[in-house]
């Protein structure tokens, strides 16, 4: 109902580094803390002190556990926000054209002035990456920080969305993805960078990096062995290599 | 494209921004205040500071949420329900004021001790240990004994500084990282960027650890520990390496007491102590010449093979000691595997990877530096193995041998201040032998003769009047636990309402929830803080609390005197107390009121300045009686600790103008700090930068600056003199004798090399019978109870299941939703379970410090907090079950009275749901109700 752009002139996005990510929900509360007084209506929270506390925030940290064939169990913190698809069915399935995502930078957004709080974008969201504002009554999601990354009043350097600036993993990039050559390009080639259930058809933007390998050990065990050999197996053996090593000083 | 919405892409940010000092948590990072129409409206990192570097985590981003908190304490208060109640009445400060002088200043005149004051989350013990000082009460220490002093004490007598505020791994040039249980905020931002360093450069993160989430989920290798076992594990490792040879040599033999000489001889009165000359000096013999030489004098070699033969007995070098004991096929692989529920293929996997990261490629730097000895080095060779430490391996009745071991283990390795590992932060390193001794004799109308707290070298230290009873109320410095710098705040009430050893009058704490989620034995602590004598009088006469929040403690005091928040505040990270420095500059921070409180509330520690000019302290009084400080940013600036010495290095006043480290006080200080950004930065030059404890350059750099009156060079201990001496009394030598019950487990515990016993409570508590260790993890999105009241924060953690391993999950038959009921030897509970794959098999844990009690905290009654949240503190004891010796024995480290909270073994029970946590406590009438505050 609403139209997608034929192209955009850039990519916007996030790269995540699942990695280095340790779960700390710093993007999440910096995210909440910075849009809460940024674009458009604040993140009401409903109840905050009571038995069901309940608020917006465009940004959540998930955590799963994997459990390999071999070796120990896993565990993988999962950052999700509005992936800034390119086949965005938020934007096609809005009724009127408060969803549309922009040809210069390719962000989605929502003009809440238009927005009707009807709810099909986050239906039509395979991510579950939009949240109806109750107090406001209108659709919220990530903006990538449209009111930071070309503001002026704020120094170069903190042009980027907020939970990029503020992840102390450092497990967050920024920068456009239609370049081959920018940083998260990059990133994305070196690391094997993943689309998030591309099965979906959405093409999304945001790009994730998937953990390496962990608890490879057991396959070194023929070159660690050499850093173990024995020089002696009692005190008596290792002090004549005491007095042997020392003797070369 | 004209069909798009125009928006503004520059919105205004602010007014204006104000830059201060987080205390979300205790990493003290820098942070931009956001300021609209004089209101906070943004909180994030400030890139300029040396501690976060621009970054913040959950708790910093959501502290504008604490600042305006409906829990906020609103005025003082004085109780006029029964204690424990929460039924209080506003009083002005005046009323406050003069009701607490009209307490403490009898106390202060006929018997300083009766007045314990204790402090929790305090950041200013440099000043509050001064008061305390200027007082005359022996009984002041902060939390640091039911934290993490194992590590700290450790690190002092061993290294000669602490993980954390004192030493951080080189996460620059790393290139093996071995992470042990960590606290969140130990610290939190720096080792968040730490690993993000570690991992751009591709170097390897081992996680030991009974859990694996958090930072171990990133970590490239877990070791899922059994907890209480790390020690065993690290002497393993030690064994491995040193059977391989896999030592440094030329580190151990220069800068540790490895070559020492030892007397050997088991009848001599001295027998474990070290050979020593004419002025005290410990030797070794100089392989120059084969003699025995002062271990510092110019140009020695000291010999790792050194033997001496002097009147009849034999001495020998440590290195004899370390190979003999740790070569000891007890320690093998094999040995300890199934003790540590790992395998051993895991521990010599980790011994190799230390090896090869060790010593297949070390980092040097092209920078020579002269050492002590005077020696000239061309370089700055360094071994690139890291390793950070914290909660998880020192809450254990072990946890001073186990930290020690780690140390042992990084000193074998050539690991300590050398390019790639640990790295000091100033004002450390300092020799153990720097720091003040315990002083305790109160003198009525007087100041004690010296801080409270300190560092025992043997037993002449102790704090013990002359009939051998315990100085201080928490027993601290005493054969109990003769190695306690930071006290033992964890046994003041318990000590206090069973008055032993004496009665005191009254209780003053600052910042800690004692009677809830700091205490151990959470519903005996609530009623020892309201028992009452036969005549109806409370065991605890009075007690003054401050906190600004409304936590459960609140309504266990008589008089609440109500902070501020951080940002309504002055205060001072002082290089005198716990600074922000980093390893290669000093560095010191401030608080100050980016904006003024909106409630009748004032800094605590002007208030305690207050209290002090009203008590007449010196100090704090002038000769005419006046009060010598306005206020704490007065102290702040003014207050010299020795002359020229102050609580900030920067921007102080020198013959030729501004000056930095020693200096006269600058009244526009606080001014350059805030000019500054809220921190002060002095950067060590480049060849001082690593070697610090026996690097020429830094020794010299840090007395220009103050740190120290004199160049201060030292060996790491990995012999344990002190620890020594106190053994040596406990056979029977020397004048202060330990009571005969306590011998044995001195002789045991208090060994001078690093040593593995099982806890203490294993003796008293049957395996079989309860076959489950229980932990609890602090949340990286909460620090502690104080985060549960915001609004942010309590929506990621509002409420704790207990988390099961896979084995206990299929064993009891559960599904998503059950419940268990957990059981000690000393209490019970019934909590919401959850399954967890990722942990040891014998292992459960929960989210620390989450579950509240109802009426605390301006939470409604039916929040989860207190519906499904809990607490594991309820099954855990200040005391050791009974064992039938007539005695109690504290559940705490026998070396530095630590409390053992991880010492804690349940069973449990499949459970029928019940409406909620159990126990469930009577809810609290709060002073403030629902408060008043931006939700």
């Amino acid at each position: 109902m609403t139209a997608l752009p034929d192209r955009t002139e850039r990519r916007l996005g996030l790269v995540i580094d699942l990695d280095t990510c340790v779960g700390c929900h710093a993007c999440v509360v910096a995210c909440k803390g910075w849009n809460d007084q940024g674009y458009g209506a604040p993140l009401s929270d409903q109840d905050p002190q009571g038995g069901a506390p309940q608020g917006t925030f465009l940004n959540r940290v998930h955590s799963y556990e994997v459990v390999p064939e071999r070796g120990p169990a896993q565990h993988v913190h999962f950052p999700k926000s509005c992936l800034h698809c390119e086949d965005a069915p938020c934007v096609t399935v809005c009724p009127t054209g408060a969803s549309y995502k922009r040809v210069e930078d390719g962000i989605v957004l929502v003009e809440e002035d238009a927005c009707i709080g009807c709810g099909l974008c986050a239906w039509a969201c395979p991510y579950g990456a939009r949240e109806l504002d109750l107090a406001a009554g209108v659709m919220k999601k990530c903006t990538l920080c449209v009111d930071r990354i070309y503001n002026e009043a704020l120094p170069e350097e903190d042009r980027v969305p907020a939970c990029v600036r503020t992840c102390p993993a450092e497990a967050r990039h920024f920068g456009d993805l239609s370049d081959p050559e920018s940083e998260v390009s990059q990133l994305v080639a070196a690391r094997g960078g993943i689309d998030l259930m591309p099965e979906q058809g959405t093409r999304p933007v945001n790009k994730y990096l998937p953990p390496r390998a962990r608890d490879g050990w057991g396959e070194e065990t023929d070159v660690l062995a050499p850093f173990l050999a024995p020089v002696a197996e009692e005190p008596q053996g290792f002090l004549g290599w005491l007095d042997r090593t020392l003797g070369r000083l | 494209m004209s069909d798009q919405p125009t928006i503004d892409l520059s919105p205004r940010i602010s007014d204006e921004l104000r830059q201060t000092t987080c205390y979300m948590c205790a990493c003290r990072c820098g942070i931009n205040v956001h300021l609209k129409d004089g209101r906070v409206t943004y909180i994030e990192g400030n890139r300029a500071h040396p501690i976060n570097r621009g970054v913040l985590c959950a708790k910093g981003a959501a502290g504008i949420k604490q600042v305006m908190s409906p829990a906020r304490l609103r005025a003082p208060l004085r109780r006029v329900g029964p204690r424990g109640s929460g039924e209080f009445e506003e009083i002005s400060w005046e009323e406050a004021l003069e009701t607490a002088v009209s307490w403490l200043k009898p106390l202060r005149e006929t018997a300083p001790e009766k007045l314990a004051f204790f402090t929790g989350r305090d950041q200013s013990q440099s000043f509050t240990g001064w008061w305390a000082q200027q007082f005359g009460t022996p009984n002041y220490a902060a939390h640091g004994g039911f934290c993490s002093v194992n590590m700290a004490a450790a690190g002092i007598y061993t290294l000669g500084g602490s993980f954390w505020e004192f030493g951080t791994p080189d996460w620059e040039q790393a290139k093996l990282l071995l992470l042990f249980g960590v606290a969140e905020d130990h610290d939190s931002n720096p080792i968040k960027l730490g690993l993000a360093r570690l991992k751009a450069r591709g170097a390897r993160i081992v996680g030991v650890n009974p859990i694996r989430s958090g930072y171990n989920a990133i970590a490239d290798d877990w070791v899922g520990i059994t907890p209480g076992t790390d020690g065993l594990f690290i002497l393993s490792l030690v064994h491995e390496l040193l059977r391989a040879g896999k030592i440094d040599l030329d580190f151990l033999a220069r800068f540790t007491n490895a070559p020492v000489l030892l007397d050997c001889d088991p009848r001599s009165e001295t027998h474990g102590l070290f050979l020593r000359d004419a002025e005290g000096r410990p030797l070794v013999i100089d392989r120059r010449s084969g003699k025995p030489a002062p271990w510092d004098g110019e140009g020695v070699e000291p010999d790792l093979r050194g033997r001496l033969r002097r009147a009849g007995v034999t001495h020998r070098a440590v290195m004899f000691e370390l190979a003999e004991r740790y070569l000891d096929p007890a320690y093998a692989p094999e040995k300890v595997a199934e003790r540590c529920g790992i395998s051993a293929d895991q521990i010599r996997r980790v011994a190799a990877e230390l090896a090869r990261a060790a010593f297949d490629a070390p980092v040097v730097l092209e920078r020579p530096w002269t050492d002590f000895r005077g020696k000239a080095h061309r370089t700055m060779p360094g071994r690139p193995v890291a390793v950070h430490a914290m909660r998880g391996i020192s809450a254990h009745a072990n946890g001073f041998q186990t930290c020690r071991a780690l140390h042992l283990l990084q000193s074998l390795l050539g690991a300590v201040e050398t390019p790639g590992s640990f790295r000091f932060k100033p004002p450390y390193p300092k020799p153990a032998e720097s720091h003040p001794r315990p002083h305790f004799q109160a003198t009525p109308g007087a100041p004690l003769d010296g801080p409270a707290l300190g560092y025992p070298q043997g037993p002449e230290d102790l704090a013990l009047h002359e009939d051998g009873s315990a100085a201080r109320i928490d027993k601290a410095f005493t054969w109990e636990n003769p190695l306690s710098p930071h006290g033992l705040m964890h046994m003041v009430i318990s000590n206090a309402a069973a008055g032993d050893p004496y009665r005191i009058d009254t209780l003053f704490l600052y910042m800690a929830n004692m009677a809830w989620n700091s205490s151990m034995n959470t519903r005996g602590t609530m009623e020892m803080l309201t028992a009452q004598d036969s005549d109806g009088e409370y065991i605890i006469p009075r007690i003054i609390y401050s906190d600004a929040y409304s936590s459960e403690m609140v309504a266990y005091a008589d008089l609440i005197l109500p902070d501020t928040t951080y940002l309504e505040r002055h205060d001072c990270i002082s290089l005198l107390d716990r600074p922000i420095s980093e390893p290669d500059a000093a560095a010191d921070a401030i608080r100050w009121p980016v904006i003024a409180p909106d409630r009748d509330v004032r800094p605590f520690q002007s208030v305690l300045l207050d209290l002090g000019a009203r008590l007449g302290l010196p100090g704090m009084t002038e000769a005419d009686g006046s009060a010598r400080y306005a206020d704490y940013a007065d102290y702040i600036t003014n207050h010299e600790r020795k002359p020229g010495i102050g609580p900030l290095a920067g921007w102080r006043m020198g013959p030729h103008g501004l000056t930095h480290g020693r200096g006269e006080p600058n009244a526009a200080q606080i001014d350059s700090y805030i000019g500054n950004g809220g921190f002060f930065t002095a950067h060590i030059p480049p060849e001082a930068a690593y070697y610090k404890p026996w690097n020429r350059a830094y020794q010299d750099w840090a007395v220009g600056f103050g740190l120290a009156d004199k160049p201060q060079p030292y060996l790491i201990q990995l012999w344990c003199e002190p620890l020594r001496r106190f053994q040596l009394a406990a056979e029977g030598q020397g004048p202060v004798q330990p009571p005969e019950h306590l011998r044995g487990r001195i002789r045991a515990t208090l060994d001078p090399l690093p040593i593995w016993y099982a806890p203490l409570s294993d003796a008293v508590e049957d395996p079989a019978e309860l076959p489950v260790h229980a932990l609890t993890q602090r949340p990286m999105a909460m620090y502690h109870s104080w985060g549960s009241q915001n609004a942010w924060l309590r929506q990621i953690h509002g409420q704790n299941p207990l988390y099961l391993p896979t084995y206990w999950w299929q064993k009891l038959g559960l599904k998503e939703g059950d419940w268990v009921r957990v059981t000690s030897s000393h209490g019970g509970i019934t909590v919401p379970a959850a399954h967890m794959a990722a942990l040891n098999p014998n292992t459960v844990w929960t989210w620390n410090a989450i579950g509240k009690r109802k009426g605390a905290w301006a939470l409604d009654p039916d929040a989860p907090e207190s519906t499904r949240g809990f607490l594991l503190n309820h099954l855990i004891h200040e005391l050791l079950p009974e064992r039938g010796d007539g005695l109690r024995w504290a559940n705490s480290d026998p070396v530095t009275g630590q409390a053992a909270w991880f010492d804690l073994r349940v069973k449990l029970e499949k459970s029928a749901a019940p409406e909620e946590s159990q126990p469930v406590f009577g809810a609290l009438r709060s002073p403030i109700g629902r408060g008043t505050g931006d939700c």
